[in-house]
């Protein structure tokens, strides 16, 4: 099966990978382990994932303004997500995304979509991001 | 510019505006990257055009030998220090601005980072910010110039979302432990929504409201809130919506209140306490002065801190300096508690690595510390941290909630 949901670019790039789905906000300054890339806020449903090659899919950004400076180390270091797919738009981590662009010639795609669109992604779904902002979805055929 | 002419279009910006204050936060953590970027900018010679404070920084510049931190580190936060003091910010390292130098004044247009102090300058102040993140802070305070949208903008002020306080005691509103509790609700509960907290008593202090502003800043989004009769944009309830109505209404009671304090803890009633941190936000001098007369209360009936305990307070060069002159700093550093400056235990390596269990009477701490410190963490009161402190294990009386 698949399908393709039409989103916003905010930080035009293309990506693949499969989604790592969070119901919650997240901060990624206190919330993403530089060295691992493993989601440190223990508040949080998905506290111990890894996010590091995946399509990392969470509502918005909130709580620290250094979550820029914690996205754009992570782009530099290769722990960061393939790609963002947000609900909505969250200036502090498209500007880790652009700031990393501008320095390093290397920005992290993020997408905003539609909430029903948004909500149809399921974990583990394989998602390919285009610098349009369309998302291709498949998902694995179920093993049952 | 580029940076922020990209910023623009991702804000859906219609064109940019002037600001007339700044406030970094991208001096706060020291990475490879954060580093190389401030000094691209100071080696090209880029300063700002604006008056421009520091957020606290990666070290405790003139004790972090004390702290045990390494030699490598503290040189490259060195580096990024001067970085920004070259590009002529001002050296305040210190992440409650507002309570030190240069605070902006009502309707003032700022580009402020760091989370609490947004929320603060919002909300308390009736400054405009947005939420500036770590990077285009420094590009807003050279260039002078910030996309016009979001908080910026009256329109975008208005509440939308009423959080009524519904049968609490004055008594409780008076324990500081009460804001930074409702703050960590309110951050929860607003989700990115703007609310409008009623019920709040009108003389709430600058240290009471700062504590509301970190909670509610690090649980969720909160860059600004209105509090009736209390915050300048909300004298009343028909000011704060602009006219309109409440998208919601919540009512919070004491229950809410008791489950909000009771998860800003991991660490359990009785666990053998490590570390009490206090001063997130950085302490004021009249926090300052709550501690020493809250460890005078411990001393004069001779009780002194507990040998397994250490207590460090963070605070900036500006309280330190009114400290200095008091007698209380000799009250503190006789009863043990360390003070350090310019920076936080999230961006200096100085919690030792055996360190298990904190207590502190920070909402934003509570929130970040398991987490970033990989610690269990209490939340009390700044006297219950005390009276734990004492005691070696996390005693809370429960005087609150």
């Amino acid at each position: 099966m698949e399908r393709t949901l039409v989103g916003r670019p905010i930080v035009s790039g293309s990506a693949e990978g499969t989604a790592l789905v969070s119901k919650e906000p997240l901060s990624f300054w206190g919330g993403l382990d530089l060295s691992t890339g493993e989601i440190i806020d223990r508040r949080l449903q998905r506290s111990g994932a890894v996010v590091t090659g995946r399509v990392f899919v969470f509502p918005r950004g909130k709580g620290s303004s250094t979550s820029s400076a914690t996205l754009m180390e992570s782009i530099k270091t290769d722990v960061a997500p393939a790609a963002i797919v947000n609900l909505k738009v969250d200036p502090i981590l498209a500007l880790g995304s652009i700031v990393s662009d501008e320095l390093y010639h290397k920005a992290l795609p993020i997408v905003v979509l539609a909430e029903k669109d948004f909500y149809s992604i399921k974990e583990d779904d394989h998602l390919t991001i285009e610098p349009d902002g369309k998302v291709l979805v498949s998902r694995k055929p179920s093993a049952k | 510019m580029r940076i922020l002419v990209r910023m623009a279009e991702v804000q859906s910006a219609p064109e940019m505006m002037d600001v007339s204050q700044a406030h970094i936060d991208g001096c706060g953590l020291l990475s490879e990257t954060g580093l190389e970027f401030a000094e691209t900018l100071a080696v090209k010679g880029a300063k700002v055009c604006i008056p421009t404070t520091l957020n606290m920084g990666p070290l405790d510049l003139q004790n972090w030998r004390r702290f045990g931190v390494n030699e490598d580190f503290a040189a490259k936060a060195i580096r990024q220090a001067k970085a920004y003091t070259d590009m002529e910010c001002i050296p305040t390292w210190t992440c409650a601005p507002y309570q030190s130098y240069l605070t902006p004044r009502f309707g003032q247009q700022i580009a402020w980072g760091e989370s609490n102090a947004i929320c603060y300058a919002n909300s308390v102040l009736g400054a405009r910010t947005n939420r500036y993140g770590d990077f285009i802070d420094i590009c807003a305070a050279i260039t002078g110039r910030v996309p016009r949208c979001g908080l910026h903008l009256k329109e975008n002020r208005k509440a939308q979302i009423l959080l009524r306080l519904i049968d609490i005691a004055p008594a409780i509103m008076r324990n500081n432990a009460f804001f930074a509790t409702l703050g960590h609700l309110v951050g929860s509960q607003a989700e990115d929504k703007i609310p409008v907290i009623e019920g709040l008593p009108v003389d709430a202090s600058s240290d009471q409201l700062k504590a509301l502003c970190a909670a509610a800043a690090s649980s969720g989004e909160v860059a600004l809130f209105h509090a009736i009769g209390l915050t300048p944009e909300a004298n009343t309830l028909e000011e704060a919506f602009q006219g309109g109505k409440p998208e919601q209404v919540i009512d919070i009671r004491l229950s809410d209140l008791q489950k909000s304090r009771a998860d800003l803890s991991t660490a359990k009633e009785a666990d053998m306490l490590d570390l009490v941190v206090l001063g997130c936000p950085h302490f004021s001098f009249d926090e300052f002065r709550e501690l020493a007369r809250l460890i005078r209360a411990q001393t004069e009936k001779g009780k002194m801190l507990h040998p397994n305990v250490k207590v460090i307070v963070i605070s900036c060069q500006t309280s330190y300096a009114l400290l200095q002159r008091s007698d209380f700093l000799d009250v503190l550093t006789d009863f043990g508690v360390e003070i350090t400056l310019d920076t936080c235990v999230f961006h200096t390596p100085m919690v030792a690595p055996d360190t298990k269990v904190i207590m502190t009477n920070s909402g934003k701490c509570a929130y970040y510390a398991p987490g970033e410190l990989g610690v269990q963490v209490a939340f009390g009161s700044m006297a219950e941290c005390i009276a734990s402190a004492v005691k070696g294990h996390i005693y809370r009386k429960e005087t609150l909630v």
